[in-house]
């Protein structure tokens, strides 16, 4: 665990003792079963967006693609009778290749991430919209998928298995991420995309593939948020969620610069937001400050973590002062 | 002839372990052409730093207009009417001509709302570039100028400060012949009307056509004067040379053997119209010379797949080799450690073993997962063998020296099995104990059979190191000279196209 992640984790401590202080019910069954839930469907797709970020990118998305799969999803299993795996598979594909065509977008036709994802956002809210004629999109009244429901509604041991299937994928992800060949190249291109392909990194692959795990998560995500919430109006299902999976990554100690994440800290992004949400709740804030207090916490948060970083450079750079070459070094170098 | 404006008395500049220049004494007078010619590392760019008040000097002292005193600040210089045209320009492409010659000192209306007035910024434009004959408007997009009609729009922009002293710094180096012939008539023009012009060029030729007298530098002194009478390539050529080479070189293990890189009939973008032939042989190093924007990083970029080739083919061991990418490259055991280090050449916010094993992380891997004591281990025995100088190998190499930053970018190729290396400028910014180093691991992997390709425009360096030595000249090769017939001034000659 990096220090930041250490740090975030003492925040989140802080933050929930005083809640449970003010407010006991934070610490009720249903209320962390809730806050937990929530965690799980947006921790999914946090953690695909910190892929995106750390290449430098950003993919703005996740809340169209999240309306388009559900309505798509919903519609082919409640009105077509298609079998539930055959679908889940198909949005799986849908979404790889949303996110292959963003990558090659960005990388072979060399546009800028925001345009591309940003066009993706208005292309696929407007098709949910147009697919569903404006209506919502439900199943009918008795209409029920028990295996289905179990897998992404259920729980275990009052543990809502959308947040374990998030852990797994963190899990998996943070392999992926923090030991793989895959990670490793992933930060290169981040940190210096031209050094990484004088190493003979295959950097136009590398984000394409970050982009395609971006996206597939989301479409995962968009089967959670679909049985969910069993019924999708495309208009507003899915809203801004593409900024609250930015903010977690940004919480979590993601640079937008690129190059710099992890996934506990994307993660542990996720649960601060879904506790401040839950505490607006149970601190009886009217609910219309709800994005201000989500804005201030990120606003100080990142502010907070860049003085302290700036601090401890001061601090490195006044300990160890060389290491034994500066003194015959010549005027052009620059250190 | 009149008073010098400007003098420069016994000017010295060191910095911690370099002397740039000592004891310079420079006059210029109104209305006069001076062209300074030297080596690279001659004190050129320090000189004109000085001029240009980015630095003082440590000891000497500066007269402008008769008034002595100690160093010029920028605004100094500019006060004094002291302007620049560099080799890179300074010009914002996303502006117009005009604007950029006003730049930061727009003509305004409209009161409190600082407009920009357009129609005062072209009338102060229009005489300007009447003086320069300038033949395009200066509503037109800098981004839509040749490189020739650019730094015309800086020439306006210098004298529209009403500059006494232009100074030119390889002007010439990308214009084409006419674009050329036309900046040296607008030189004479400014000298006409009393501006004085201080020309840096290696083209020797154009130094003859346009300068009144000639100041030589070499190992930051005045070599030498010429007046004009004397103005001719080969006078110049003996200002330069002469340099007190450190003999550093060292004679390969073996007798040079079969090819084992070999460039054959390569054409790159920049040059399109030339090809290069070249053959790097078993057990030597072998030196690329020539001037800045001969064409050489751009071959070395070409052969390791950066750039595509137009056309030609690179063999190893005398089998052709097909690379579209630096991945092919280095598949080949074809390696380049890039100019631009910081740049290309490693990630200064990684750690020390993650630089070192980029290359070659997938085969430290199973199933996709690297395995970390390999990684480590293999980090670990890189940085003792190249004696990087770093708390560990999880040091970012970012806080290291330039040397020891170069080491790194080494000890990421010699981690795998190199049968040739090119190196481009391998010791540019890197103190004298790391160039020591990284010259004996050249001649160590020469002597190991690995074709090692140094270009380099540090004369000391070219001569001391290579057994042979190509010289590049505007993207062709102009000549390769052996060991026996090495000289400066033979590899300055090729290097200027006079032989």
């Amino acid at each position: 665990m990096q220090k930041k992640d250490i740090g975030l984790l003492v925040l989140i401590l802080v933050v929930g003792a005083v809640v449970a202080f003010i407010n006991p019910r934070f610490l009720s069954p249903i209320n962390l079963a809730n806050t937990a839930n929530l965690i799980g469907l947006f921790g999914l797709f946090a953690i695909g967006q910190g892929f995106v970020i750390i290449t430098g990118g950003i993919e703005l998305s996740v809340g169209s693609v999240i309306a388009l799969l559900g309505v798509l999803f919903v519609d082919l299993i409640a009105t077509y009778g298609v079998p539930w795996p055959a679908a889940l598979a198909l949005m799986l594909v849908i979404g790889a290749l949303i996110g292959l065509a963003h990558g090659l977008l960005i990388t072979r036709l060399d546009m800028q991430p925001f345009i591309v994802t940003l066009c993706g956002l208005l292309i696929y809210r407007g098709i949910a919209r147009w697919y569903t004629a404006d209506g919502t999109v439900g199943f009918a009244f008795g209409q029920s998928f028990p295996t289905l429901d179990w897998l992404t509604i259920g729980r275990t041991g009052g543990v809502p298995h959308s947040l374990i299937a998030m852990l797994v994928i963190a899990a998996i992800m943070w392999v992926v991420l923090h030991r793989s060949v895959f990670g490793r190249y992933l930060f290169a291109v981040g940190k210096n995309e031209e050094a990484a392909r004088y190493a003979g990194v295959p950097t136009g692959k590398v984000i394409v593939a970050a982009y395609v795990i971006c996206a597939v998560l989301t479409a995962i995500a968009a089967i959670f948020f679909a049985m969910y919430t069993k019924s999708i109006s495309p208009s507003s299902h899915g809203n801004f969620y593409e900024l609250y999976a930015i903010a977690a990554a940004v919480l979590g100690g993601f640079s937008l610069r690129g190059g710099e994440g992890s996934i506990i800290g994307v993660v542990l992004g996720a649960v601060l937001l879904q506790m401040l949400q839950n505490l607006v709740n149970l601190l009886g804030i009217p609910s219309s400050l709800n994005f201000a207090v989500m804005g201030s916490v990120i606003l100080i948060g990142v502010l907070a973590d860049q003085q302290f970083d700036a601090y401890r450079r001061r601090r490195a750079a006044a300990q160890i002062p060389d290491h034994g070459e500066t003194t015959r070094t010549g005027p052009a170098e620059a250190h | 002839m009149t008073a010098p404006f400007l003098e420069l008395l016994g000017v010295s500049k060191s910095y911690p372990g370099v002397v740039a220049l000592d004891d310079v004494s420079l006059a210029v007078h109104p209305g006069e052409v001076i062209g300074l010619v030297g080596e690279n590392g001659a004190g050129k760019s320090t000189l004109m730093k000085i001029l240009g008040g980015v630095t003082g000097p440590s000891l000497g002292r500066i007269r402008v207009d008769g008034a002595e005193r100690a160093a010029m600040t920028v605004a100094d210089a500019i006060g004094a009417g002291i302007a620049f045209v560099h080799q890179e320009l300074n010009l914002f492409d996303n502006l117009d001509a005009a604007s950029n010659v006003f730049i930061g000192r727009e003509p305004l209306k409209g009161g409190p709302l600082k407009l920009v007035d357009r129609a005062r910024l072209r009338a102060a434009v229009r005489p300007l570039f009447a003086r320069l004959g300038v033949d395009f408007s200066p509503d037109t997009p800098v981004a839509g100028l040749s490189l020739a009609q650019r730094q015309l729009v800086e020439i306006a922009k210098a004298l529209s400060l009403d500059s006494r002293l232009v100074i030119m710094d390889e002007p010439t180096s990308s214009l084409t012949l006419t674009e050329t012939e036309r900046l040296l008539k607008v030189i004479a023009d400014l000298k006409a009307s009393g501006v004085s012009v201080i020309f840096i060029s290696h083209r020797l030729d154009e130094v003859r056509a346009c300068a009144d007298r000639v100041v030589g530098l070499r190992d930051g002194r005045v070599a030498g004067h010429l007046a004009k009478a004397e103005i001719t390539p080969p006078a110049m050529i003996r200002l330069m040379i002469g340099r007190d080479l450190k003999a550093i070189y060292r004679p390969p293990a073996t007798e040079p053997g079969s090819a084992v890189l070999e460039a054959r009939g390569v054409t790159t973008a920049t040059y399109p119209t030339q090809t290069v032939d070249l053959a790097v042989h078993r057990g030597e190093i072998l030196g690329l010379a020539g001037l800045i924007g001969a064409g050489r990083t751009e071959l070395a970029r070409a052969l390791f797949g950066i750039d595509a080739m137009k056309a030609g083919e690179v063999r190893l061991d005398g089998h052709p080799v097909a690379i579209s990418s630096p991945r092919d490259a280095i598949a080949a055991g074809l390696f380049l450690v890039p100019e631009d280090r910081k740049g290309a050449g490693v990630v200064l916010d990684l750690p020390i073993k993650d630089n070192v094993t980029l290359p070659q992380v997938g085969a430290l891997a199973r199933f996709g997962i690297i395995r970390r004591p390999a990684e480590r281990a293999m980090a670990d025995t890189e940085r003792k063998r190249l004696g990087i100088r770093a708390p560990s190998i999880f040091t970012n190499v970012g806080t290291l020296s330039g040397g020891n930053q170069q080491k790194v970018v080494l000890a990421k190729w010699l981690a795998m099995k190199p049968r040739a290396i090119v190196f481009d400028e391998p010791t540019r910014g890197i103190d004298v104990g790391a160039k020591r180093e990284i010259y004996d691991m050249m001649r160590g992997l020469a002597d190991a059979g690995v074709a090692v390709l140094m270009i380099s425009s540090d004369m000391e360096e070219v001569i001391g190191v290579s057994d042979r030595i190509a010289v590049m000249h505007e993207g062709a090769i102009a000549g390769v000279l052996e060991r026996r017939d090495f000289s400066e001034r033979k590899v300055l000659e090729l290097a200027v196209g006079e032989e």
